[in-house]
C-alpha cells in the first residue's frame, strides 16, 4: 500500500506491506533507528513516537494507519547544535543510563509537558506511567522533566 | 591548581549520542546482504522430541534455511558453563534441542530469512511432534526420592552440594541458655529485564575466514573465546563487538546458544544472520534470577547476640546451567553472615534441576539473597527478645578497629564503618519521632511499618585464584600525536557511565580537558584484553587498570620533561596543560612533551618512543561495600495494599569517584529490590507454563510506585585499589529488599503476623491481617 507521511517535517511517500508495523516502519524504511522495541505488547513505551502531537506506541500501530499523519521521532526532536529543552534536561539531570527507553521517554515528557507546562513530581510519575525504565529508578528522570519545564518556561 | 575532576559531578559523555537517537543498538546495525534469524520454540517444560518438520517452513518464499538440532550435532559446540566447583553435574545443553527439551521456550529450531516477518512466519510453521514427560517444577519436591529426574544420566535432580562449615557446634548445641529462631525464607524468581532485549548479528566472511559479532554482551572478551570455540572458528580470527548496549542486569553476562547459532548459520551460508529478541522470548529464554528456599536457624543470647547460624539453601538452577548458574548461589553462602560477625556457622547449598529457565547472575547475584536472608533475621531475633532493630544490630556489628576482618566464611572484609551508616540512616529518617508516629496510627487502625537493612555486599569481582576466569581488569592509555588522549577498557559498562569517569580518572591524572579524552570498550579488536562488566567491578577493576596505565605515561612523560628542562627527573606535576616543578618554575607544555615523544628527536637514553601503556589489575581482594537502608511503609488494613512512603539510605562505595552517577546506580538498584520485596515474580504452574511470560503479566515497577528516594554516602576508601571505590552497581538492590520486607512486616505487628514470603501483593496481607488483631 502506498502511505505519505510527514516525517520530522519532511513528506515522504512509501510503498508498504499493509502488516509492517508503524516502529518497523520508522527503523527499517526510513533509517530513524532512534526509535526502539522493548516489548511488542505496549507496555514499556521504548517505541513511543508523537503522531500528530500525541505520544503513540508505535510498536502496536500499522504504519498505513499514520497515513496522511505528522510524525515526530527523537531524530526530529532537537535541531543542529541545539538540543530541545527535554534532552539537555535528561543530559544535565542523568536522566538516562543506557539510553535505551530515553527516546520514548522524551517524547512521551514532551506530550506531559505540552498539556501540562508546570507538572508537579506526582503528575510527572504518573504521566509517565506509560514508560517504562529498568535503569535509573525514575528519580532522576524526574528531576530532568523538571529542568527541561523551567527551562521551557524560561524560554 | 590541578584540573579537579574526580569527586564532581561531570556530565556524562555518553548522552549526546543517546538523547538524539544517534547510538547505534545491535537492531540498530544493518549490513549488506544480511539475513534474519527467528527461533521455533518448546510448548513443552519436558518432552521427548519424536520429530520436526521444517518441510513447509523452508517452502515459504525468502526462507533461505531452516536447522534443527539434528543439523547442529557435532558441528556446532555445546553452550558453555565456567563454574567449576566440585562435583558438580553439567548435563549436555545443545543450542538447538536434539532429542529432548527440558523447558518451556528451549530452542528447537532456527530459520533464517531475507526478511524478519517471513522468518517469523515460517518459524510457524515448524511442525514438532513431542511425547511429554512429568515436568519438575518445585525444587524441594524435585529433591525428594522418587521426583521424575531430568537429566536421566545423572539418577537425581542434584546438581551439587556445596557444605560450609565452622566453629563448634557441641558448644552451641548444648548451651540451653540460647534461644533458637527458626525461618523459611522463599526468595522468588524474577527476570531481570533489560530495555534492550538480547541480540546479536554473526558475520563470517569465507575468503577471509574470519567471524565478527555484534552482540548485545557485558562480555566481549569472554564471548569471542566461546564462540570461537563453538564454532569452530580460529580465535584469533574471531571478533566481538559490543554496540550500544541496552542494559544487562547480569542477564547479558552469559554465552546463549542463540549467539552459537547465529555463528553457525552465518558460516554456513556466508552471509550475516541478525537475531533480534522478542520481549515474550526474553522472559521465557534469558536467564532468570533469584529462585531460593532458605531454611534458617539462628542461635541467639538473650541480649540479643548471635552465636550461631545455619542455613539450608536450595537453589533452583532451572533445567541447563548456563554461564555461571552454579556458582550464583555459592555467594550466598559465603555473604550469609552480612555485617555481623558469627562465630558458628552451618550452611549447605543444593543446586537443583527443574524443568524451567536457567536462572544465572541477576543484579546482585546470590547477595541479595544472603542479605535478605540475615536481614529478615535481625528482625526475627528483635521481635523475639522485644528488642529495637536496630539495636540488635549495633550489638552484633564488628568495630571498625576489627578491619581488616577475617570471617568464618572464608572471605575478608576490607574496611567498614557499619555503626555510622546505621546511625546516619536513623537521624535522617528521624528514626524515634516515627516510632512514636506508629504509636499513635496504630491506635487510630492505620499501620505503619519501619524497617531497617545493613547489609555488606563481596564486589569489585574479584582476585584472579576466585574467579571461574581471570579476575583482572585490563586499561591502555594512548596519547595520540595531537595530545588527544585514547583509553581503551577491557571492561563493558552498558550505562553504568564509565566513558566518563575514566575519563575524568585520565584527565585528573594528565592534568589536560576532559574533552580531550575519549573512552572506548567493548571491541576486542581494539581492546587486547578484557573480562567485562558485572559484580560492582568496572571502576574500581577496570577504572584502576587505567589508573595505572596513567601512572607509567606520567612516569615516561615526567623523564622526557626533565630531559627537555635540563633537570633531575623527580616529582613533577601535571597541571592545566603543562608538566612543571613543584614550585612552578620551570614547566614545558604537556604537547610539547607529546611530540617529543612521538616524534623522538631529542629522547633521553633508554627511552622507547611513543606514549601508550597498558596494565592489567589483579586486585588482591574483593573490597565489601555496606550501608543502611530504612523504609517506612503504610498498610492498609481494609485492602492489604502497601503504600511505600518514604525511603532513606546510607552507602559506603568507599571513594566516590562522580556523585551523579552514584546516585544513579542506587536510585536503580533500589528500584529493582524495592521491585522484588512488592511486585515482580515470575510464575510457573505445576506443568512448567510460565504464566508470567509478558510485560502484561509481570510487575515491572513504574515511576508512580516510588517515593522519593533519600540517598546519601558515607566514604571509607578500601585500601585494595589505589582509587579506594569499592563499587556500587549492585548496593541499592541489596540493601533495599529486606528493608522493605522488614517494613511491611513491622506494620503488620499487631496482626501477629511474623513472615510473609515476596512479593508483599495485598492479597497476601490481606489474608494475614484478616484473623484481626493480637493483643500481644
Amino acid at each position: 500500500m502506498k502511505i505519505k507521511i510527514k516525517l520530522n517535517g519532511a513528506w515522504r511517500e512509501d510503498d508498504v506491506e499493509p502488516r509492517l508495523l508503524l516502529v518497523h516502519y520508522l527503523r527499517d524504511v526510513a533509517a530513524l533507528t532512534g526509535t526502539h522495541i522493548g516489548c511488542e505488547t505496549s507496555i514499556c513505551g521504548a517505541c513511543t513516537v508523537l503522531l500528530n502531537g500525541d505520544a503513540v506506541k508505535s510498536c502496536t500501530l500499522f504504519a498505513v494507519q499514520a497515513d496522511g499523519a505528522e510524525i515526530l521521532t527523537i531524530e526530529g526532536l532537537g535541531s543542529d547544535g541545539h538540543l530541545h529543552p527535554l534532552q539537555q534536561g535528561f543530559w544535565e539531570e542523568h536522566g538516562l543510563q543506557c539510553g535505551f527507553c530515553t527516546p520514548g521517554m522524551i517524547l512521551a515528557s514532551h506530550q506531559l509537558l505540552s498539556r501540562n507546562p508546570d507538572p508537579t513530581q506526582d503528575e510527572i510519575r504518573k504521566g509517565l506511567d506509560g514508560n517504562l525504565c529498568r535503569c535509573t529508578g525514575y528519580q532522576h528522570i524526574v528531576k530532568a522533566v523538571e529542568n527541561a519545564a523551567r527551562q521551557m518556561k524560561d524560554e | 591548581m590541578s584540573t579537579k575532576l574526580l569527586g564532581e559531578r561531570i556530565k556524562r559523555k555518553e548522552d549526546p549520542r543517546l538523547i538524539q537517537g544517534r547510538a547505534h543498538y545491535v537492531d540498530d546495525i544493518k549490513l549488506d546482504g544480511m539475513l534474519h534469524m527467528v527461533f521455533a520454540r518448546s510448548v513443552y517444560a519436558h518432552a521427548r522430541i519424536t520429530k520436526v518438520d521444517t518441510t513447509a517452513a523452508r517452502a515459504l518464499p525468502g526462507v533461505v534455511a531452516v536447522y534443527t538440532g539434528q543439523d547442529i550435532k557435532g558441528k556446532l559446540g555445546l553452550v558453555p558453563c565456567a563454574a567449576g566447583m566440585e562435583g558438580l553435574k553439567i548435563p549436555d545443553h545443545p543450542c538447538l534441542a536434539i532429542d529432548k527439551v527440558c523447558y518451556i521456550g528451549e530452542p528447537i529450531a532456527a530459520v533464517v530469512a531475507r526478511d524478519r516477518y517471513v522468518a517469523r512466519d515460517a518459524a510457524d510453521l515448524i511442525e514438532v511432534n513431542y511425547d511429554p514427560l512429568p515436568a519438575v517444577t518445585d525444587p524441594l519436591k524435585a529433591l525428594e526420592k522418587g521426583s521424575n529426574v531430568i537429566h536421566e544420566e545423572f539418577g537425581d535432580n542434584v546438581a551439587f552440594v556445596a557444605k560450609l562449615d565452622a566453629g563448634d557446634w557441641k558448644v552451641v548445641e548444648a548451651d540451653s541458655t540460647l534461644k533458637v529462631i527458626k525461618q523459611r525464607f522463599i526468595n522468588q524468581r524474577l527476570a531481570p529485564i533489560s530495555m534492550e532485549t538480547r541480540g546479536v548479528i554473526a558475520s563470517y566472511s569465507p575468503g577471509e575466514d574470519t567471524l565478527t559479532v555484534w552482540s548485545s554482551t557485558q562480555i566481549p572478551h569472554i564471548l569471542k573465546t566461546q564462540l570461537a570455540l563453538m564454532s569452530g572458528v580460529d580465535e584469533a580470527r574471531s571478533r566481538v563487538i559490543t554496540p550500544e548496549v541496552g542494559g544487562g542486569f547480569g542477564s547479558k553476562l552469559n554465552v546463549y546458544g542463540e549467539e552459537g547459532v547465529a555463528c553457525f548459520a552465518s558460516k554456513q551460508l556466508g552471509k550475516p544472520v541478525k537475531w533480534i529478541e522478542g520481549r515474550r522470548e526474553n522472559m521465557l529464554a534469558t536467564i532468570h534470577g533469584r529462585d531460593q528456599v532458605n531454611d534458617l536457624e539462628i542461635y541467639v543470647q538473650p541480649d540479643g547476640k548471635v552465636v550461631g547460624l545455619k542455613c539450608l539453601i536450595v537453589a533452583d538452577l532451572g533445567a541447563y546451567h548456563q554461564l555461571l548458574t552454579p556458582a550464583i548461589p555459592t555467594l550466598t553462602a559465603l555473604m550469609i553472615l552480612g555485617c555481623y560477625n558469627i562465630k558458628h556457622v552451618d550452611v549447605e547449598t543444593k543446586g537443583v534441576f527443574t524443568n524451567k529457565m536457567a536462572t544465572d547472575a541477576y543484579r546482585g547475584a546470590g547477595r541479595p539473597e544472603a542479605t535478605y536472608i540475615i536481614e529478615r533475621a535481625m528482625d526475627l531475633v528483635a521481635h523475639e527478645l522485644k528488642l529495637d532493630p536496630a539495636e540488635v544490630r549495633e550489638k552484633n556489628f564488628p568495630s571498625p578497629k576489627d578491619f581488616p576482618l577475617a570471617l568464618p566464611t572464608g572471605v575478608t572484609y576490607d574496611t567498614a564503618n557499619y555503626q555510622k551508616t546505621l546511625k546516619r540512616v536513623l537521624k535522617a529518617a528521624s528514626y524515634s519521632k516515627l516510632r512514636k508516629e506508629q504509636e499513635r496510627l496504630r491506635k487510630k487502625g492505620k499501620y505503619l511499618g519501619i524497617g531497617l537493612s545493613t547489609y555488606v555486599e563481596i564486589c569489585a569481582m574479584g582476585p584472579s585464584s576466585r574467579m571461574p576466569a581471570g579476575g583482572w581488569e585490563a586499561g591502555t592509555v594512548r596519547v595520540e600525536v595531537t595530545g588527544k588522549v585514547t583509553v581503551l577498557s577491557g571492561a563493558s559498562p552498558h550505562g553504568q557511565g564509565e566513558e566518563t569517569t575514566f575519563a575524568q580518572i585520565v584527565a585528573e591524572e594528565l592534568g589536560i580537558p576532559f574533552d580531550d579524552v575519549t573512552v572506548y570498550h567493548g571491541d576486542t579488536f581494539q581492546i587486547p584484553m578484557g573480562i567485562g562488566t558485572f559484580g560492582s567491578r568496572t571502576t574500581a577493576v577496570g577504572g584502576t587498570a587505567i589508573y595505572n596505565a596513567a601512572q607509567r605515561i606520567k612516569k615516561k612523560m615526567a623523564r622526557i620533561a626533565a630531559h627537555k628542562l635540563g633537570i633531575k627527573p623527580g616529582a613533577l606535576q601535571f597541571v592545566d596543560g603543562k608538566i612543571q616543578t613543584a614550585d612552578g618554575q620551570k614547566s614545558i607544555g604537556f604537547g610539547e612533551v607529546v611530540a617529543e615523544a612521538i616524534f623522538a628527536k631529542q629522547l633521553p637514553p633508554g627511552i622507547e618512543p611513543g606514549l601508550t601503556e597498558h596494565c592489567v589489575f589483579e586486585p588482591p581482594n574483593y573490597t565489601f561495600p555496606f550501608g543502611a537502608h530504612l523504609a517506612v511503609t503504610e498498610v492498609e488494613a481494609e485492602t492489604g495494599e502497601v503504600r511505600l512512603r518514604d525511603y532513606f539510605c546510607v552507602d559506603d562505595c568507599g571513594r566516590i569517584l562522580n556523585p551523579m552517577l552514584v546516585d544513579g546506580q542506587v536510585h536503580g538498584g533500589l528500584a529493582q529490590g524495592i521491585g522484588q520485596a512488592l511486585w515482580e515474580e515470575l510464575v510457573y504452574d505445576e506443568n512448567g507454563q510460565l504464566v508470567t511470560g509478558s510485560l502484561m503479566d509481570y510487575a515491572l515497577p513504574r515511576a508512580h510506585q516510588f517515593p522519593w528516594f533519600n540517598t546519601s554516602n558515607t566514604e571509607t576508601r578500601t585500601p585494595v585499589n589505589p582509587l579506594g571505590a569499592k563499587g556500587v552497581g549492585e548496593a541499592g538492590t541489596i540493601g533495599s529488599t529486606p528493608a522493605v520486607v522488614n517494613s511491611v512486616m513491622d506494620a503488620l505487628r499487631p496482626f501477629g503476623v511474623r513472615h510473609i514470603d515476596m512479593p508483599l501483593k495485598p492479597e497476601k496481607l490481606w489474608n494475614a491481617m484478616k484473623g484481626g488483631l493480637k493483643t500481644s
